[in-house]
């Protein structure tokens, strides 16, 4: 129908696959998101430190170079998992502020103006719903974290040769592992508390608390009750104990690693949980 | 002849209370009307149809599509307009309906498209580029309504749509609501507390009462029967004018004080009562067809 006619025709076209609607929410998000040119600057920002990864490894390897800033080779750290696990410390924490600043975006202006049956009504069902909120901040996050990591990992091996790159390819798979499970962890801890605070500040607020007070109150409970498991609400430090096992560094941390693993499947189960609870089509008052 | 909505023996219950109680009815009319006062479970058996809340029992269905196993076909088909505040504060209506388009299954230039002809179409042309935070109530309405038309649904179901709306706005959301009935492809479902809007476009109302059906009417059959019941108000009182109605082969009820009742028999016409009339010198006040308004069939339906 034209627009000028103003009158009323079915649409009678062929219909999408059911499978690829999902994206279509994560379509809406990106162009949603980066309208903001603060949180595009941010975004830039967040890339910064791979560069200066990315510079290291190039000065490392380049003897000519060295040889006229007057640096010894030997005085510069190997590029190994101790460096690869900085990367990761660094890169995390900018994931962390990232999901502070998108993850409350991405449920709660649906949920603040009742728009969630609009969406169910539709052959769109919550999983989906989901799956295409959670896409967006899994992409954005990863474009931060282990992309870059694995595209350092790769220049590397390709200054470093063959040898190098054979005997160390567990690195990438501690890149991609480690830094995905916490990609993972922070966009299900985004999107669960996205789902339960309407309003957007509150809900950063909550993003950031979680992880501070968390902290905070970790070393608390451990300096008053003389133990570490205080350490156990402590996702960051949870996190970090697993990055040491698959980086092959000793961060001398008391607390094991299958607990550590533990402690971050049962936060992802809780959000899950909280997601299920929170993403329905209505409400029931008791 | 299949129809729209089968519900068959349907419950609904959240947690341990019943809402909708054994609902068996089949609605067959282009637009229906769903009448209850609050609480009856309107809201309920429309969230029920679209899959929202699980039957306890019984079975439902749209245009013969189960609501327990064809819940994807049921959607692909329904056209939802909610009762209450549905929308994205930050988004513009284009985008807004466009989105819904493609969550709807049309590829994102139809949709594109789709949007701006029924936001046009619902008269928000001019205003399809603002953020929807900024509408009026009237206006949200309208989107509301442009969100559940843009893919071509088989089923519109309009809970409360002409809810917070001015007279003139009222007019024209019934205005629509006619040319899309009137479209020919779509059967419309409308929940009203508003009897006059049922009235005005439905063609079968269901009653609910306390989660039970208590009135089911095919209003156009009702309109047709109705036609056949006249009442009569002359200025004098003759006697004899009972007779010669009733010579015409209708049946006849004095009331006194010159108020007559009858039943016209078939093919009857209108004029042979103003010509008797006329013979017997004899002033008529009124002629009316007698028929029970949808408000007297909602008050009966809840007194029963």
């Amino acid at each position: 129908m034209a627009v000028y006619k103003h009158t009323y025709k079915a649409w009678t076209g062929r219909p999408t696959p059911a499978w690829s609607r999902f994206l279509i929410l994560a379509r809406y998000g990106y162009a949603r998101l980066f309208h903001s040119r603060f949180l595009l600057l941010f975004f830039a920002l967040c890339l910064f430190y791979p560069f200066v990864c990315l510079a290291y490894i190039y000065l490392s390897h380049n003897t000519t170079l060295l040889a006229t800033l007057l640096i010894p080779a030997s005085l510069l750290p190997a590029v190994d998992g101790r460096f690869f696990y900085s990367y990761s410390i660094v890169q995390g924490a900018f994931a962390y502020l990232l999901t502070a600043l998108v993850g409350p975006a991405l449920v709660s202006p649906d949920l603040a103006n009742g728009a969630l049956p609009l969406f169910f009504s539709r052959p769109f069902s919550r999983a989906e719903y989901a799956a295409g909120k959670l896409s967006l901040l899994l992409a954005l996050l990863s474009l931060i974290t282990w992309v870059p990591g694995l595209l350092l990992f790769a220049i590397q091996s390709s200054v470093a040769g063959w040898d190098w790159a054979k005997s160390n390819l567990w690195l990438a798979g501690a890149i991609f592992f480690g830094l995905g499970v916490w990609v993972v962890v922070l966009a299900l801890i985004g999107l669960a508390l996205s789902a339960w605070v309407k309003w957007r500040v509150a809900a950063s607020a909550l993003v950031l608390g979680v992880f501070f007070a968390g902290a905070g109150f970790g070393a608390a409970i451990n300096s008053v009750m003389r133990t570490n498991y205080g350490t156990l609400i402590d996702l960051e430090q949870m996190v970090r104990i697993i990055w040491s096992e698959l980086f092959r560094y000793d961060s001398g941390a008391e607390i094991s690693v299958s607990t550590a693993w533990i402690v971050l499947g049962l936060t992802c189960g809780v959000c899950v949980w909280l997601l299920a609870r929170r993403i329905r089509p209505f409400e029931i008052v008791k | 002849m299949q129809p729209v909505i089968e519900l068959n023996e349907l419950s609904v219950r959240f947690g341990a209370r019943t809402i909708l109680h054994d609902l068996t009815v089949g609605l067959y009319g282009r637009v229906i009307g769903l009448l209850g006062p609050n609480g009856a479970g309107k809201s309920t058996l429309i969230q029920t149809l679209l899959g929202f809340c699980p039957p306890a029992n019984g079975a439902a269905k749209v245009f013969g599509h189960d609501i327990r196993s064809e819940l994807a076909s049921i959607r692909a088909t329904v056209g939802y307009m909610p009762e209450n505040d549905a929308f994205i504060a930050n988004m513009s209506a284009v985008s807004f309906v466009r989105m819904m388009g493609e969550l709807s299954g049309l590829p994102g230039d139809a949709a594109l498209e789709r949007a701006h002809e029924v936001l046009f179409f619902v008269g928000l042309g001019e205003a399809r580029y603002r953020q929807l935070g900024t509408y009026s109530v009237g206006m949200k309405q309208m989107v509301k309504l442009a969100q559940a038309i843009v893919h071509g649904p088989r089923l519109l179901i309009l809970d409360e749509p002409t809810n917070g709306l001015d007279p003139a706005a009222r007019q024209r959301m019934l205005r629509l609501i006619h040319e899309m009935r009137d479209s020919g492809g779509m059967h419309l479902l409308l929940c009203s507390h508003l009897l006059r809007d049922v009235e005005e476009t439905c063609e079968e109302v269901l009653i609910l009462k306390a989660g039970r059906i208590v009135h089911y009417a095919d209003l156009e059959s009702e309109r047709r029967a109705n036609k056949r019941f006249v009442e009569i108000q002359t200025s004098g009182n003759d006697p004899g004018f009972e007779k010669a109605l009733a010579g015409l082969g209708c049946e006849c009820a004095a009331l006194g004080a010159g108020r007559f009742r009858m039943v016209l028999p078939k093919d009857f016409e209108l004029r042979e009562i103003y010509r008797v009339a006329a013979e017997r010198d004899l002033p008529l006040r009124r002629v009316n067809y007698r028929r029970d308004t949808l408000e007297d069939i909602f008050l009966k339906a809840m007194g029963s």
